[in-house]
């Protein structure tokens, strides 16, 4: 089983109360209507499908509730760090260096 | 099978020799949802300080408090004290705006004790048991059913469920109980 750590709780915790949630950072555009049909599909569908460091959403579903970000090496589903949501992005070379 | 019946009679439900589970009698319980910064005024109505850290518990008088998350409180009053509760929060509505939201009759409560109790509570909760503190609650896991769990002291724990869950809960308390007392007389039966 996963250990998630909750950066609400702040509490490493097994991954049976969390609920995954998608790839994390994709805003909704603001002005949809602007927007041409591929764009929109993009925004809708397409995913970077990482192989590697993968930011991603995650759920406390069952504990504190909150939405959090989490940077998850896809490879070797190893949990590089999670943050709060509205965080910006970390610097992923600093996080693959304090991993190994 | 199940031992609880649709109107939920409070009374024990399982025994062994070393853990007991019984049903609890029911109690006002609210969901309090607010933004942190209106935790001082919102204190204030309810005469009780809300716990800012998640897990931890405040009680006065009858009210008893846990916080679930950063902005959101388990409130557990006595039933003739909850007309009170709602009145005095709604009265400070306009200075903190909040959420509160009765679920008296959307849970009921087990209280589980006994020297064994958190060993029978590791059938379904996945979390380490250990890293609840006396006096401490957290909103976790029990076989698939959210639950809160309210540690009161090293052996006694209660839980509260969604009454839909709940015969399917208890029945998992019962099958535990009944284990725990067979390896109890098996070990009996073991001794010279």
């Amino acid at each position: 089983m996963l250990l998630v750590h909750c950066p609400y709780c702040e509490e490493t915790l097994p991954e049976l109360e969390f609920a995954y949630a998608g790839e994390a950072h994709i805003a909704r555009p603001a002005e949809p209507s602007a927007m041409s049909d591929e764009e929109w599909r993009d925004y809708l569908f397409i995913r970077s499908n990482a192989r590697g460091p993968h930011f991603e959403r995650w759920r406390h579903l069952h504990g504190c509730g909150r939405f959090f970000n989490a940077v998850r090496d896809t490879v070797t589903d190893r949990f590089l760090i999670t943050y709060k949501a509205g965080e910006p992005r970390p610097d992923l070379s600093s996080l693959k260096e304090a991993a190994e | 099978m199940t031992a609880l019946t649709p109107d939920f009679t409070p009374g024990p439900l399982a025994e062994s020799g070393a853990v007991s589970v019984s049903l609890l009698a029911p109690t006002g319980r609210f969901s309090l949802r607010a933004r942190a910064t209106d935790m001082p005024v919102l204190s204030k109505a309810v005469g009780v300080d809300l716990p800012a850290k998640i897990g931890a518990r405040a009680n006065i008088g009858t009210v008893e408090i846990l916080c679930l998350g950063p902005d959101e409180w388990h409130v557990l009053v006595a039933e003739t004290d909850a007309p009170r509760l709602v009145e005095r929060c709604a009265s400070v509505y306009a200075d903190a705006p909040h959420s509160l939201t009765d679920i008296s009759d959307r849970e009921v409560s087990v209280r589980i004790e006994g020297p064994e109790a958190a060993e029978l509570l590791t059938l379904g909760c996945p979390r380490d048991l250990d890293r609840i503190a006396e006096g401490e609650g957290r909103r976790t896991l029990m076989d698939g059913a959210t639950v809160v769990l309210w540690r009161d002291g090293k052996d006694s724990f209660r839980l509260d469920m969604w009454r839909s869950f709940a015969p399917h809960v208890v029945a998992l308390l019962e099958t535990g109980c009944a284990e725990l007392a067979a390896e109890q007389s098996g070990l009996a039966n073991r001794r010279p």
